[in-house]
């Protein structure tokens, strides 16, 4: 299954994954719009979080565990795991926001929707061939590929 | 401007942000190492300060909405055709600091470039034209010493070369990748080239900063350099690549030594470099051991027995006046390639007058040291490899036919992988990750990524050259060194049209 993977040696920090994943959960897909009025409408925020520290930067996010300890806490099965495409997968409508996920990520991969009672999860870009993280990354900070069960 | 320098606002830039296409995310803060950009806390927006941008277009570059562009300002002063505004600004700038005008790149000096005064030529009717997708092509090149005449003798398996060859280095195309030191650019760079060249079957060189260790496992396709510096010199390091080449001087700077400022020292190059971290690197005018030609071919003859025999020796110099005469003593001297450098080589860093002001151009240099060498019968004793401002696969082609076995590219490197010439490298900030040592920038040069760009122009360029080669009826480079009746001039007096021994068009 092929997942996202960080590498902390070329990613330079830009946050353009962070840009990226903000106009891709958008409803225009238009940078400007999404940025500039859906990010304050909608709440809408990135699903990948770039840390830093010095010179060392790395572009962190879900790593759509094997044995996924969200899904496990989740008390109303918003978070479920698909054994077919590896991911895990959040339902927005089944949510309550009781952030049991939000303290069992050992990653922290899971935050709070700006103003909704709910999480904001990735979803390793459902829907498209290349995660849009991956597409804008400009150094290969990010690559998606196969590299067995882990 | 208040709490500022009065002659902080003659900057050369300005940046144009389209306020609507912004969208805030400080990409382009974090890309400009110039300190450009920045977050506005009482406006809560990004702005910008004019004054610093030095014109890289990093930020334009990496800007996900294309909001910026950056501009040459616009602002004139009186137009004077003696005093153009670079003086003018230069005065302003010394007359604050005392100090020399640094520069880094190639002269950007309005000093003819004769490649564009030279035409090629191609097959019509009289000889068929070649069509390099359908027939075969030879780029090898060899270069180093060759024989003034082949002895055979018969064995029983059949013929036999008696006559004892020098070592030469074979290269799939007449082209590799310049000396640039390791220091002046980093190392992500210089792991790039190693394996551009690999792949691709021809050479980088070291430049004059020592080879890290876990590049000796490219050497089969480096030039290891040896400088006025002797900066990484040892034993292993001049057996670890497949030629030496002894800098005796740079196109961009004839005459002068090298300063690697302290800054750039980090742990991994004052390992390589064999000097204490933080300390500058200087690298003297002469080598304190070279005073006449009998020294060069001293210390030749010094790297060939500490090579055992095995790799050729070249020798660069820049090209100055006496080129021609300097060159053939160098291979006099025992030079098995002579590396000559234009006016228009880049640097790391180089005082502005000297950049700008000395030396002469590589097309009237090769022409002159070729003719040199074969009016003296010794042209076969040595290759001649042409450096400094070959632009494009044209310019190879140009530069064979007059004469060079093969040439060096640096800047055009360097552009492959983002450079965009801003000539600021010598202040170590570079912010496409080239020219600086600092590991946040450094990284911004992917070695994966490097390398491919680079091979992929080595590519591109073998390519049209095989295109030039087969539209001129030639199936071979061979065909095409020091065959000067395949160009022809345009726009030359007959003083430039005798040393490059071109006919003018028509003729
Ligand atoms: S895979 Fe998609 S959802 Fe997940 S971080 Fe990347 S862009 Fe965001
Ligand atoms: S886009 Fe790539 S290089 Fe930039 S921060 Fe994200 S992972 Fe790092
Ligand atoms: S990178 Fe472009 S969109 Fe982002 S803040 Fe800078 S100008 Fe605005
Ligand atoms: S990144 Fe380069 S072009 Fe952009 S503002 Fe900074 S110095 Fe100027």
């Amino acid at each position: 299954m092929k997942k996202i993977y960080p590498n902390k040696e070329v990613c330079i920090g830009c946050h353009l994954c962070e840009v990226a994943c903000v106009t891709a959960h958008s409803k225009t897909k238009d940078h400007i719009l999404a940025h500039n009025v859906e990010k304050a409408q909608e709440g809408l925020a990135p699903r990948r979080n770039v840390a830093q520290e010095g010179a060392v930067c790395v572009a962190l996010s879900c790593r759509h565990c094997q044995e996924p300890m969200c899904v496990a806490a989740c008390i109303s099965g918003a978070l479920t795991k698909n054994t077919e495409t590896g991911r895990c997968e959040y339902n927005e409508e089944q949510c309550v926001g009781c952030w049991s996920c939000l303290m069992a990520c050992p990653f922290g991969s899971i935050r709070r929707h700006p103003f909704k009672e709910k999480i904001v999860k990735c979803d390793m870009c459902a829907g498209r061939d290349t995660p849009a993280c991956v597409e804008a990354c400009p150094n290969a900070g990010l690559v998606f590929e196969d590299r067995g069960s882990d | 401007m208040a709490f500022a320098p009065i002659n902080k606002n003659y900057h050369d830039f300005f940046v144009v942000r389209d306020k609507d296409a912004c969208i805030n995310c400080q990409v382009c803060v974090r890309q400009c190492s110039y300190g450009v950009h920045f977050w506005d806390e009482a406006r809560q927006c990004v702005r910008h300060d004019n004054t610093k941008c030095i014109g890289c277009h990093r930020c334009e570059a990496l800007c996900p909405t294309q909001a910026l562009l950056i501009q040459e300002k616009p602002s004139n002063f009186k137009a004077n055709a003696l005093w153009r505004p670079v003086f003018i600004k230069n005065i302003y700038k010394q007359a604050d600091t005392g100090g020399v005008l640094l520069s880094g790149m190639g002269s950007p000096a309005d000093i003819p470039v004769y490649w564009d005064n030279l035409l090629l030529d191609a097959s019509q009717v009289t000889n068929p034209s070649i069509d390099p997708l359908r027939e075969p092509m030879e780029l090898r090149t060899f270069l180093g010493s060759k024989p003034t005449r082949l002895e055979f003798e018969e064995t029983p398996e059949g013929p036999r070369v008696k006559t004892k060859l020098k070592p030469n280095i074979a290269l799939n195309f007449p082209i590799m990748f310049s000396a640039m030191s390791f220091g002046s650019i980093n190392f992500n760079l210089h792991i790039a080239m190693a394996r551009a060249a690999s792949e691709l079957g021809t050479y980088y060189n070291t430049g004059e900063g020592g080879l890290h260790q876990s590049l000796y496992k490219y050497g089969k396709n480096t030039i290891v350099q040896v400088a006025s510096g002797r900066f990484g010199v040892h034993r292993d390091y001049l057996n670890a690549g497949a030629a030496i080449e002894i800098k005796i001087g740079q196109g961009a700077k004839p005459g002068i030594g090298g300063h690697l400022p302290g800054e750039k020292i980090n742990a991994k190059v004052s390992e390589t470099r064999m000097v204490p971290i933080g300390s500058d690197a200087i690298s003297p005018a002469p080598h304190h051991d070279i005073y006449s030609i009998e020294d060069l071919h001293q210390l030749i003859y010094a790297l060939k027995e500490a090579s055992e025999y095995k790799v050729p020796v070249s020798v660069k110099i820049a090209a100055v006046h006496n080129v021609a005469a300097i060159a053939s003593g160098v291979v006099r001297a025992g030079a098995d390639i002579v590396a000559i450098d234009g006016m228009r080589g880049g640097t790391g860093a180089a005082p502005a007058m000297i950049r700008d002001n000395v030396g002469i151009p590589i097309e009237l240099a090769l022409a002159s040291v070729d003719q040199r060498l074969r009016d003296e019968g010794i042209r076969n004793n040595a290759s001649i490899v042409a450096a400094g401002g070959t632009r494009c696969s044209a310019d190879v082609v140009k530069a064979i036919a007059l004469g060079a076995d093969a040439v060096y590219i640096g800047t055009a490197a360097l552009l492959a992988v983002g450079c965009t010439l801003c000539a600021r490298c010598y202040t170590g900030k570079c912010p496409w990750g080239i020219a600086t040592n600092d590991p946040y920038l450094a990284k911004r040069q992917n070695p994966d990524i490097a390398a491919k760009k680079m091979a992929n122009l080595m590519k591109a360029w073998a390519h049209e050259i095989e295109e030039m080669l087969g539209g001129m009826g030639l199936n071979s480079i061979e065909s095409l060194r020091g065959n000067r009746d395949k160009l022809r001039a345009v726009g030359l007096n007959q003083i430039e049209l005798d040393t490059l021994g071109v006919k003018a068009a028509g003729r």
